[in-house]
């Protein structure tokens, strides 16, 4: 077919009908882009990594889709795969907690919000944790905390830097204070992995909120951000309803923390890879000294208590 | 929020106590103006109340716990230091442009010893209350406490923090100055430090606001205090879609000091004088020092690592999971 015929064609059969256009949003074919409302080829918004060609808007990723853009393939190890959540206090709301569980479990096909591993970027090697909004938005409770600590007592021993895609509710709520614990545990394995001066970079993802910016979402050496993305400790609506303050639209959006010096850059998803090749790079972990080797192996020690403890 | 309204002194289950109480006092007027003698009457009410007032204490729902956790005459953080403590100087500012008066602290002499102090400050009444955010910290208020403990770290002064805020303060422009960054900052540097730290909660234990000055090896907690991962109101308005389920959302939450107990997660609960602590502040400010020191003297046997490394232990244990082997 000639070019000449295929516009021919494409004139004849006219503009797609509506009808058309949602069975094809349907298919998966097409995808709207909830920003600017342009239709996309599904198939080319994947290869641009879920950002919207038309208008940059980044559309939620999760966690299996993440690893795949970050790691160089065939160099993920996941670590702790079987870690699972119990009902430690018996929750119940409208639904009870094990209940929950389980079907956020068969749907989402992850045991619970995050996989961390080893793997590489750009031949670099890195201890990678990613969280999924997917399961009860990406909430962090026991599973979550241990997961998270694990990776960043491994990196300690083993020099690596950390990288931490952050995508959370906060702390949740159903586990309780031993939520709100976790917190603290993955701030003191960060402590030793610092102490260690190695590389520490948070990737503030659309909603970082709650427990997670008051502890490891801020506690980078270097903070970055994707475009548009929500971060804050306290909900928008909560600050509202407190003081009856009306908050401007981009109050809590990543531009406005980096306005504020809370982020460091923010940084395109189809730029985050290179990115963190080039700052990993930058920052070569420093030759132990003797004072450090030893205080690596007390960490080795306990953390090696901790695991035999459970 | 509520700003103005005058909270109620009483309690709806402390009513009962109270008329028991206001009769006998009645009866004891009544008698001595016509010269009748009612000893004996008197000596069985007052035993009623003593044997009503430990019913009503020793049963009460994690819901009445809150309401006592937030009792307005609740002993606050600059009471129980003012009662412990043999000197006490007041300490002020962040040094980065703010002195925050909802989290307070200074230098003070325990038993004999040097020690910093700080905690959440509510207001004693409704002014006091506005002026002190109703204990809500911002982020100057963190910086202020992470400054006093890396100063009783460097002066080798033991650490105490008092812990009673229903939150951080929830406000756009402590989320300008960086909330969330504040009290991370804090959890982390808490663990470098290798003076002892004991923190208690002696009324209400609010998530991140709280925990923002509560890493320690040892937590202690008033028994009618509560320690919670988010207000039960907040809870309900999102799980329950509905803020009157907060009694029910208290329960589930697992909020009272023998629940923490359980989790591993509490250290030390101390007993209140019946009645709660706002009825014998002293009492309870006396049951307070005698455990502070008694907690000091163990953790100054340790040295700075073994300390550090006992605080370590604490969180790393804690967390619910299964791993199949
Ligand atoms: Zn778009
Ligand atoms: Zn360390």
């Amino acid at each position: 077919m000639s070019l000449f015929d295929w516009f021919a064609n494409r004139r004849k059969s006219g503009p797609i009908s509506q009808e058309r256009q949602e069975r094809d949003i349907a298919d998966g074919l097409w995808s709207k882009c909830v920003a600017c409302g342009v239709l996309a080829y599904t198939k080319d918004l994947r290869a641009n990594q879920m950002v919207c060609p038309e208008c940059g808007h980044h559309v939620r990723v999760d966690s299996n889709e993440r690893i795949r853009q970050l790691i160089d393939a065939n160099t993920w190890q996941p670590l702790d795969e079987s870690l699972s959540p119990t009902d430690p206090l018996q929750f119940r709301d409208r639904k009870a907690y094990s209940d929950r569980l389980r079907e956020t479990q068969e749907k989402t096909g992850l045991i619970d919000a995050v996989q961390t591993g080893f793997g590489q970027i750009d031949k670099l090697p890195v201890a990678l944790g990613v969280m999924d909004f997917r399961f009860m938005g990406g909430s962090m409770g026991s599973v979550v905390g241990e997961k998270i600590t694990r990776l960043i007592e491994r990196a300690t021993q083993k020099r690596y830097p950390v990288i931490i895609v952050c995508a959370s509710g906060g702390a949740r709520m159903q586990e309780g204070m031993l939520s709100l614990m976790q917190m603290a545990k993955i701030s003191a394995a960060l402590e030793c992995h610092r102490e260690a001066q190695l590389l520490y970079i948070p990737v503030l993802t659309n909603p970082t909120t709650g427990g997670v910016t008051a502890s490891f979402a801020m506690l980078g050496d270097i903070i970055l951000a994707e475009p548009r993305a929500t971060i804050g400790f306290a909900g928008r609506r909560v600050i509202e309803q407190t003081l009856r303050e009306k908050l401007p639209e981009e109050f809590q959006t990543a531009e406005d923390l980096l306005q504020h010096g809370f982020v460091d850059a923010i940084v395109p998803r189809t730029q985050l890879k290179k990115t963190l090749a080039q700052l990993i790079s930058l920052h070569q972990p420093v030759t132990p000294t003797h004072h450090q080797l030893l205080q690596l192996e007390a960490i080795a020690l306990t953390s090696s208590i901790a695991d035999s403890g459970k | 929020m509520a700003t103005t309204e005058r909270k109620p002194l009483l309690l709806d289950f402390e009513k009962p106590l109270i008329e028991l109480e206001s009769r006998i006092e009645q009866i004891r007027e009544l008698a001595a103006e016509n010269g009748v003698d009612v000893s004996e009457d008197i000596r069985q009410l007052e035993a009623r109340a003593m044997q009503l007032r430990q019913e009503i204490f020793s049963s009460l729902s994690p819901s009445q716990k809150l309401q006592l956790a937030r009792h307005p005459r609740r002993p606050s953080t600059l009471d129980y230091i003012q009662a412990i403590s043999d000197e006490w100087m007041e300490m002020h500012g962040d040094r980065r442009g703010t002195d925050d008066p909802a989290l307070v602290g200074g230098v003070a002499k325990l038993a004999g010893r040097a020690v910093v102090m700080l905690g959440h400050q509510k207001g004693r009444d409704t002014k006091d209350n506005i002026a002190r955010n109703f204990g809500m910290a911002s982020p100057g208020g963190y910086r202020k406490a992470i400054r006093l403990m890396e100063h009783a770290n460097r002066f080798g002064m033991p650490i105490l923090t008092f812990i009673d805020t229903p939150g951080a303060l929830p406000t756009a422009e402590a989320e300008y100055k960086g909330a969330g960054e504040a009290i991370a900052y804090n959890l982390r540097e808490m663990f470098r430090f290798e003076v002892p730290i004991i923190c208690t909660v002696i009324g209400e234990g609010g998530s991140g606001g709280a925990l923002g000055i509560g890493v320690g090896e040892r937590l202690l907690m008033f028994e009618h205090s509560v320690y919670t991962v988010a207000t039960p109101e907040a809870c309900a308005a999102i799980l329950w879609k509905d803020a009157a389920k907060a009694s029910q959302a208290a329960v589930a939450l697992k909020i009272t000091a023998p629940d923490l107990k359980n989790l591993g997660i509490l250290d030390q609960l101390l007993p209140e004088p019946s009645g709660g602590a706002h009825s014998d502040p002293l009492g309870a400010a006396t049951i307070l020092k005698q455990a502070l020191i008694e907690n000091l003297e163990t953790l100054l046997q340790m040295n700075g690592q073994e300390r550090r490394k006992m605080r370590y232990q604490k969180f790393r244990n804690l967390g619910v999971f299964t791993e199949p082997s």
